[in-house]
């Protein structure tokens, strides 16, 4: 027996050269028959002459710390433009002396998120946590109290701004959306003929419309002297949008789950609440987390929508720096760094989103 | 054997019904599925429904815990008269355990999980305690060493034997059985028999929609045969298979007794 093993050993034959490491890769890749390999060479030529060039604006040509004349006289990147604007492109209007306060609110909002990531510490603690920051937050952004000066709503702006927009627009859109999609598929009339017209009034609209409503419209049916704040206008305009959305996504993943998983459920005597909380919903939100994400994910990139009614978010700051005449004609640059912002908090949640996948894997 | 033939006299006597249906119908649609249902089941009683393919015997047994809702007639469960009256159909379905031809575990939860979630939601049993049940039915059904696994790492048979434990963790007083083996490959289905033998040895109420006439022979007090939504012939096994009286039920037993 052994000897047979050990002849076997001896024959191991190695596939050929050319089907394996690096030149296997590329002969199977890159020059697969003589349409590829052409293919290959075109693009390994656009290669050629686009990314030497950016590379060379970006990083070897350009300035990073520089006032706008002296960037006019260089070829390269003015990445200085960020530096010498970061505090308004961040923060807008807000008092220049007071930025230190919503600079420690988005610290705190940040460290929230980053701590909520992992489900262990999804407890009772960390609900009281979020409630305790949201009032830090608050307190911070709006001052008034404990010695704070007050701050006018009206100078918020720049990326707490759109962190504050964006971050409550989805948690509260999220429910809102579950419970429309329940409404939906329900068996009461009312409440599904309601939920559908909903669903479909908004789904119907632009969000830049519903904005506008938000604050032209909707101004005029409130009695005289009220009020409502304009970031409060538009945050609800952003939940009602998104929320039809994600009742559709929701839906879907509702039908995903098959009839016996009701009947099991009514069968040790659940109810309704229990059924959908403890059964359903954990099941059909786990299927539709990719296209929640989507979802969540554009809605973030539409709250820059908001710059339409007026309110400075961080797009909208970085547009009124560039409108500065010492730095104009560095669009490209200031337009990258948002890019970057945005892309940034868009990846980290289309990473954790991977990630929730994998630990609710069970595999069923 | 012998003892569970005195059992089986012994529990007959106990006159006590636990489950009433008279005079019952149901439609779907104008398809009428169920005809003048009459059925009373008694404490520690165990019946065998067999019977074609559509002929109504799986929507009879959900009629019973309102999974089917019944047009006329009167279904009384436990003294309580199944109506529209939600708290009423809850209450009833906490004390009648269900197993289906496709399992229905939870998937998104561990074994152990799945047998604790309707103590503790239902019940109101403290978690630990409700685990601890679980734990304990789990051992009786032979499988307690998978309770941190899910559902989809487990073999159709001991799925069943699970979702068989997670009905006895609400201490139902009737278990209705929907053909239970009948999704199951060959060599699991004594397993899930076995447990049910168990269970009906411990005077479990049973009724059991079932083609394995082998445990209706030695298991079952009545062996009831549906066709075209009617209960056509009710009798003791030992009559229902050697003298069954109609030709209906001589069919159906020629076709599936080799």
């Amino acid at each position: 027996m052994e000897k047979a093993n050990q002849i076997k050993k001896s024959e191991v034959i190695k596939p050929p050269v050319t089907h394996v490491g690096v030149i296997g890769w590329m002969r199977a890749n890159l020059f697969n028959g003589w349409f590829n390999s052409l293919l290959t060479i075109i693009t390994l030529y656009f290669l050629w002459i686009s990314v030497p060039p950016l590379i060379r604006w970006a990083f070897i040509d350009s300035l990073w710390i520089s006032t706008g004349a002296e960037c006019l006289q260089n070829d390269g990147a003015c990445w200085s433009i960020i530096p010498a604007n970061i505090r308004f492109i961040t923060f807008g209007f807000y008092p220049y002396d007071q930025q230190w306060r919503p600079l420690v609110a988005m610290a705190l909002l940040i460290g929230l998120l980053f701590y909520s990531r992992n489900r262990d510490h999804w407890k009772k603690s960390l609900a009281y946590a979020w409630i305790l920051g949201l009032f830090v937050m608050g307190l911070l952004m709006k001052g008034g109290l404990f010695g704070l000066i007050p701050v006018e709503t009206a100078q918020w702006g720049g990326l707490p701004l759109t962190l504050l927009l964006s971050v409550f627009g989805l948690t509260a859109a999220y429910p809102l959306g579950i419970v429309l999609a329940l409404g939906r598929r329900s068996k009461m009339p009312a409440v599904k003929t309601l939920s559908i017209m909903y669903i479909e009034l908004i789904r119907g609209v632009p969000l830049i419309s519903l904005l506008f409503m938000s604050s032209v419209v909707f101004p005029l049916f409130l009695p005289q002297g009220v009020t409502i704040n304009n970031i409060i206008r538009a945050q609800v305009a952003i939940i009602l949008f998104t929320a039809a959305y994600i009742a559709e996504v929701v839906r879907g993943g509702l039908q995903a789950i098959p009839r016996g998983q009701y009947e099991a459920a009514d069968s040790i005597g659940l109810s309704y609440y229990l059924t959908m909380r403890l059964v359903i919903l954990p099941q059909a939100l786990k299927i539709v987390i990719p296209p929640s994400v989507q979802q969540l994910i554009s809605a973030f990139k539409d709250t820059s929508l908001v710059v339409i009614i007026a309110l400075f978010d961080v797009l909208r700051t970085t547009q009124t720096v560039l409108s500065d005449p010492k730095w104009m004609g560095f669009s490209a640059e200031a337009y990258i760094f948002v890019a970057l912002i945005y892309f940034l908090c868009c990846f980290f949640m289309s990473n954790y989103s991977r990630r929730l996948e994998r630990e609710l894997e069970t595999g069923l | 054997m012998v003892t569970q033939k005195s059992e089986k006299t012994e529990s007959s006597k106990a006159n006590d019904a636990i489950i009433e249906i008279v005079e019952m119908h149901k439609w779907y649609g104008d398809f009428h599925v169920l005809q003048d249902i009459n059925l009373t089941v008694n404490k520690q009683e165990r019946i065998v429904i067999c019977g074609p393919s559509g002929s109504g015997k799986s929507t009879l047994i959900r009629c019973i815990n309102r999974l089917e809702e019944h047009q006329r007639g009167k279904i009384v469960v436990d003294g309580i008269e199944l109506t529209n009256d939600l708290k009423n159909i809850e209450k009833i379905r906490a004390e009648v355990g269900m197993v289906f031809q496709h399992f229905n575990l939870f998937p998104h939860l561990t074994i152990v999980d799945n047998l604790a979630l309707g103590p503790i939601w239902v019940r109101k049993v403290p978690k630990k305690e409700a685990e601890e049940t679980a734990m304990y039915y789990l051992e009786k059904v032979h499988i307690a060493e998978q309770a941190k696994k899910f559902p989809g790492q487990l073999s159709g048979g001991q799925q069943q034997r699970v979702a068989i434990a997670r009905s006895l963790c609400m201490s139902p007083k009737v278990m209705l059985f929907d053909e239970p083996t009948s999704a199951l490959d060959p060599e699991m289905i004594k397993e899930v028999l076995d447990v049910m033998i168990d269970l009906a040895g411990e005077g479990m109420t049973m009724i059991v929609v079932s083609h394995e006439m082998g445990f209706a022979k030695s298991v079952a007090h009545r062996v009831l045969f549906m066709d075209y939504g009617q209960i056509v012939e009710s009798n003791t096994p030992e009559e229902f298979f050697e003298n069954p009286q109609h030709d209906r039920t001589k069919l159906f037993l020629s076709q599936i007794l080799h």
